[in-house]
């Protein structure tokens, strides 16, 4: 919102240039975000926070500014021809001339205050008011019209004008909406009122959406004559309600949603009728009439020195406490009235026991809230008004004393240790967002998909119940902008819907393309394998305590099969990874060119069921003192007979001094069979007791080959 | 080429010639050795067994020496014998070293080429940003919390002092689930828009006294675009405790700024709002690229818009309406939250000007925080 300083100073003297009083509005919460124009036309930008509704008008910062620089606020004193008031405060009863207001909700509106001139003259404002009014960003429309938006700039209390003549029935009604019923507003647009909708209504239909915006129907126009101010109280959740229901957000709206103030009603009404008869005549009826359908009690607070201190660490003398209240129009009083009652905290459950002793408590002033601050309800509100306006850089700072330990996450040394693993592997850590569409949740899980009801797009229509779509996005970005060698990992969650609940698992993604060990001058590229993102997955694994550890082929169907595998520990399934199957690839589109669609490599992890291990617990083993001894074996097998059945097959003799089994090389085709391949193995032995004789390592080696043979296998030589 | 005279007198001084012509036979031949087999034919017409040099010496001056004269004889003979085997050694070592000097010429590597690199994985620098701001507030005596991402609207709004309808809602443009219309509003699913339901989650656990940090992502209904993500990252504090003041908020803040950004740093607070927090403040940083004058030499500082501040955190003191719904006695008990956007505060350390850059994985991006 546009504040004028210029207008700030016809309120209060302010000793300050306006560089100044912008950093120190700012300090004491008032922000103001940019300066606009120099001299008379200098403007502020300013950030109100939703609390300070009360402060959203020149009049308001103005209020702030005495308490701030310790000056008086000059009265709103509007001008008005007959200071003849009407003796009660209520419609009824009162001399036929007065305009009837007939609140029927009274929980909508609590209060109507309304005025009648007659015979004015439409016009443009006087060039004072349309220049005050542009120069804050607001259109003038006409004389009438802009008296209402004046007054709300200047003391913040929306107000709004009907054409008398276009009422029908000669009163007001507060009610809510009838079923069916229509209105059209000041801007054109016509709206099919839900029951909920407050509406001000003449006899017969309504003419304004209360608190929101007025009707058309009923709106200024060059030909009015008779003109109806309305300066209302309206129930905040109520205006909310309607605005948000019909998408408007006005002025209007904006204030009585965030607490306008009940005290001001025919203040507020008194300017706009000083301000219209100056500016398009016309004659005042005398009467003002001001409907109060509920009252609406401002507390009286207590406020303990103790309290003040305790929260902000300091004292802050009395009178400086007194000073800023008072400045800031709440009555305080030294000491305890007898008739103050002690209000407690506004939050729900708030315990008891607190009471009895708040009550006992000497209290050291009692502090009457004003009408306007709807948001201070609690002795911690005054607290903070004090602070603020005292100024939080007059705060020491302090560092508080603590005993205790400092207690990491769970699962923080295992995260820790798989990033460090992947970051030394060469794998670039991504963060993703974790939204994707509905059909790529159903392409990569069976999970069902938590849904979001407001969607930034349809691509994003549901939280991930994969990482794979998420990291395949990535590497298709990667792809798409020619960036060949892409070596990511994502640590994330998944989330998946569970009836009324929903859940969210700890997964880590892998996904690469391109070059396992970068091109150089020395050595050409070579291309990434499955065998490559295995050892990956065989050392982040490693770095885990199981019992037991294999690796099969069942893989879900993104997965080329023949190229991808699954990880189980200890009989839960713990990883799946290998190529991406070249169908998903393709619908997709990974791919550099037409011409070069790489290999991709994926990996899942589920962390969930990794972390149930126990990082790897490091114990030293002495280093072997005496010789290890080498046999090779040179074996054909049929392709039927994996590598994992031979190395079992090899365990199963229990040879204790077999230190080692590492199949050395293997080689299909050429003199090899069809459906056979050809592998050397070699077999390490060493004990940690002696040196070994030839004749056991004789005895374990023909084992070893029996063993083989007995797998269908065929010794080649040894 | 040197040969061996016989001897006529084997008086001392008659010896001193033939010894001294003898000397410098061996330093001429030796110094005329170029190669392993010029080395060779030195060292076999030196020290060969069968009439090399020593061996004609050991014939024709020792043997045929006269019994009196055959003690001091043996003894120059002797010295010979060490010198020329020294200077076979040595000249051997002049010559291989030349060989190796030759080789290593002949086999030099061009230095200035690059060298083969596995390259390492780099951080992202969200969450490399996000671990530094925890590790700050661990050091502090902070311990680390986490909580769900998707919440109920009563963590994430009401038990934080937003009641239902509250325009405070607005600040947060929320992203919320479908199928939620038959549950109470309460219990609307929604995903948090900020890490604050951890406060109430941790307090619900666990009594005072309370140092938590929590990082953690949140969501917004914010379109992506260069400033704006619907996800990012944020780290939240809270610390709960009797005697808990707001002057401990400021200085905690303010020492946890200069940890991370150096001591120099200065803060500055000022009233700010949150439903949660009373009183409540925004936290300013003295800017960290000018300074805090506003300048880089004489252009305006971009990252504070020449102002010298840059706002960083938000905080307050725990309104004690929120004890109420865990539990503590407000009476007794006091205490001071914040937070703060990481993906910010990362984008202003590494001078990212696109947000989207963080999310989309491009390694060109990526591999310039390893």
């Amino acid at each position: 919102m546009k504040i004028s300083p210029a207008w700030l100073r016809e309120f209060v003297d302010i000793p300050a240039d306006y560089r100044k009083l912008a950093d120190d509005l700012t300090l004491a919460g008032i922000s103001v975000e940019s300066i606009e124009d120099e001299g008379a036309r200098t403007v502020y930008d300013v950030d109100f926070t939703p609390n300070r509704v009360d402060a959203m008008n020149h009049y308001g910062v103005a209020r702030d500014c005495a308490a701030i620089y310790d000056r008086d606020l000059k009265p709103i004193a509007p001008v008005i021809p007959s200071e003849r008031e009407p003796q009660a405060s209520s419609s009824r009863g009162t001399p036929t001339a007065q305009f009837k207001i007939d609140i029927q909700d009274p929980q909508g509106c609590a209060r109507y205050t309304a005025r009648v001139i007659r015979n004015v003259r439409i016009a443009p404002s006087p060039e004072k008011i349309a220049q005050r009014l542009e120069l804050l960003g607001s259109r003038a429309i006409n004389n009438v019209a802009d008296a209402s938006n004046y007054t709300l700039q200047e003391i913040g209390h929306p107000t709004h004008c009907f054409d008398l003549d276009l009422l029908a029935g000669g009163k007001i009604v507060v009610r809510r909406a009838r079923p069916g019923e229509k209105l059209k507003t000041l801007d054109g647009v016509d709206h099919i009122l839900h029951p909920d909708d407050l509406v001000i209504a003449d006899a017969v239909k309504p003419v304004a959406l209360a608190g929101v915006m007025g009707g058309f129907d009923s709106m200024i126009t060059d030909r009015t004559r008779n003109v109806l101010i309305e300066s209302a109280w309206f129930d905040p959740a109520s205006i909310r309600r309607t605005a948000r229901r019909h998408a408007m957000h006005t002025d209007a709206s904006h204030r009585f949603e965030r607490g306008a103030d009940l005290g001001i009603t025919p203040t507020a009404c008194a300017r706009v009728a000083d301000l219209i008869l100056e500016t398009a005549g016309g004659q005042l009826d005398p009467y003002e009439t001001d409907a109060y359908a509920r009252k609406i009690e401002r507390p009286t607070l207590t406020l303990r020195r103790r309290a003040v201190r305790r929260h902000l660490g300091q004292d802050i003398p009395d009178t400086e406490i007194a000073r800023i209240l008072r400045r800031l129009g709440f009555v305080v009083t030294v000491g305890r009235t007898s008739a103050a009652v002690p209000v407690q905290s506004a939050a729900p459950a708030s315990k008891g026991g607190t009471h009895a002793a708040a009550a006992e408590e000497m209290a050291d002033f009692t502090v009457q809230v004003p009408t306007w601050r709807l948001d201070v309800e609690r002795e911690i509100d005054l607290i903070e008004e004090i602070a603020r306006i005292y100024g939080y850089d007059r705060f020491p700072n302090t560092l508080p004393g603590f005993v205790g330990g400092v207690i990491e996450l769970p699962d923080a040394r295992k995260d820790a240790k798989l990033r460090a693993s992947l970051l030394g592997l060469g794998y670039h850590e991504a963060v993703s967002l974790t939204f994707i569409s509905h059909a790529d949740a159903q392409r990569f899980s069976s999970a069902t998909p938590v849904e979001i009801a407001n969607p930034i797009s349809e691509e994003a229509s549901v939280m991930r119940t994969s990482m794979v779509p998420s990291m395949l996005n990535m590497l298709g970005y990667n792809l798409n902008r020619g960036n060949a060698g892409v070596r990511l990992f994502e640590s994330g969650k998944i989330y998946e819907s569970m009836g009324a609940r929903t859940d969210e698992q700890r997964r880590l993604c892998i996904g690469s393309t391109g070059a396992a060990i970068p091109p150089s001058i020395h050595a050409p590229a070579r291309q990434c394998s499955f065998f490559d993102l295995k050892g990956d997955i065989e050392t982040l694994l490693g770095s885990f305590q199981f019992n037991a550890l294999y690796y099969d082929a069942n893989t879900p169907d993104h997965y080329r099969p023949g190229r991808s595998a699954r990880a189980v520990m200890d009989g839960a399934t713990v990883a799946r990874f290998g190529q991406l199957h070249p169908q998903v690839a393709a619908e997709r589109k990974l791919r550099l060119s037409a011409q070069d669609i790489p290999e991709i490599y994926l990996a899942e992890i589920d962390c969930e069921r990794l972390y149930r291990h126990d990082l790897r617990q490091i114990r030293y083993q002495a280093i072997p003192r005496f010789p290890a001894v080498d046999r090779d074996f040179s074996f054909i097998f049929d392709r039927t007979i994996a590598f994992e059945r031979i190395q079992n097959a090899i365990a199963a003799l229990r040879v204790a001094d077999l230190h080692a089994l590492v199949p050395v090389e293997i080689f299909r085709g050429g003199a090899i069979p069809a459906g056979k391949y050809s592998m050397l193995l070699r077999a390490t032995f060493q004990s940690s007791e002696r040196t070994l004789r030839d004749d056991e390592v004789a005895l374990w080696s023909q084992q070893i080959i029996k063993s083989l043979e007995s797998l269908g296998g065929t010794l080649r030589s040894q | 080429m040197y040969t061996v005279p016989r001897l006529d007198d084997y008086s001392p001084d008659a010896l001193d010639k033939p010894v001294a012509d003898l000397t410098s036979a061996l330093e001429q031949e030796s110094s005329a050795v170029t190669d392993e087999p010029s080395w060779k034919e030195f060292r076999d017409h030196w020290m060969a067994r069968k009439n090399g040099i020593l061996t004609q010496i050991n014939d024709l001056w020792l043997k045929a020496a006269p019994s009196p004269r055959k003690r001091e004889v043996g003894r120059r003979v002797n010295e010979l014998k060490a010198k020329v085997e020294a200077a076979v050694e040595e000249t051997r070592e002049r010559i291989s070293g030349a060989a190796s000097q030759a080789k290593f010429k002949s086999d030099a590597l061009d230095v200035t080429l690059p060298g083969i690199r596995r390259p390492l994985g780099a951080e992202h620098p969200i969450v490399r940003t996000m671990n530094d701001i925890v590790g700050v507030f661990k050091a502090m005596g902070y311990s680390v919390a986490e909580g769900p991402e998707i919440e109920t609207d009563y963590y994430n709004f009401e038990s934080l002092n937003f009641p239902p309808d509250h325009p405070a809602r607005d600040m947060q443009d929320t992203i919320f689930l479908a199928g939620q219309a038959h549950k109470p509003a309460r219990d609307r699913l929604l995903l948090r828009t900020h890490t604050s339901p951890v406060q109430i989650r941790t307090m619900e656990k666990q009594k005072p006294p309370v140092r938590v940090v929590i990082p953690g992502r949140v969501y917004r209904n914010d379109a992506p675009d260069a400033t704006h993500s619907p996800m990012f990252h944020q780290v939240e504090g809270l610390a709960v405790d009797t005697n808990i003041t707001f002057c401990d908020l400021k200085g905690s803040l303010d020492h946890a700024m200069k940890s991370l950004f150096g001591s120099s740093v200065k803060t500055r607070f000022r009233p700010s709002f949150f439903p949660f927090t009373e009183p409540s403040a925004e936290v300013l940083i003295s800017c960290i690229f000018c300074g805090g004058g506003g300048y880089q030499g004489a252009a305006r500082c971009p990252n504070c818009k020449a102002s010298g501040w840059i706002e960083l955190l938000g905080s307050g003191m725990v309104d004690p309406a929120l004890y109420g719904f865990v539990g503590y006695d407000p009476e007794k008990y006091s205490g001071f939250a914040f937070g703060m956007g990481v993906d910010r505060i990362a984008a202003m350390l590494y001078g990212v000007t696109d947000l989207q850059l963080f999310f989309n994985g491009d390694v060109r991006f990526l591999e310039q925080f390893s």
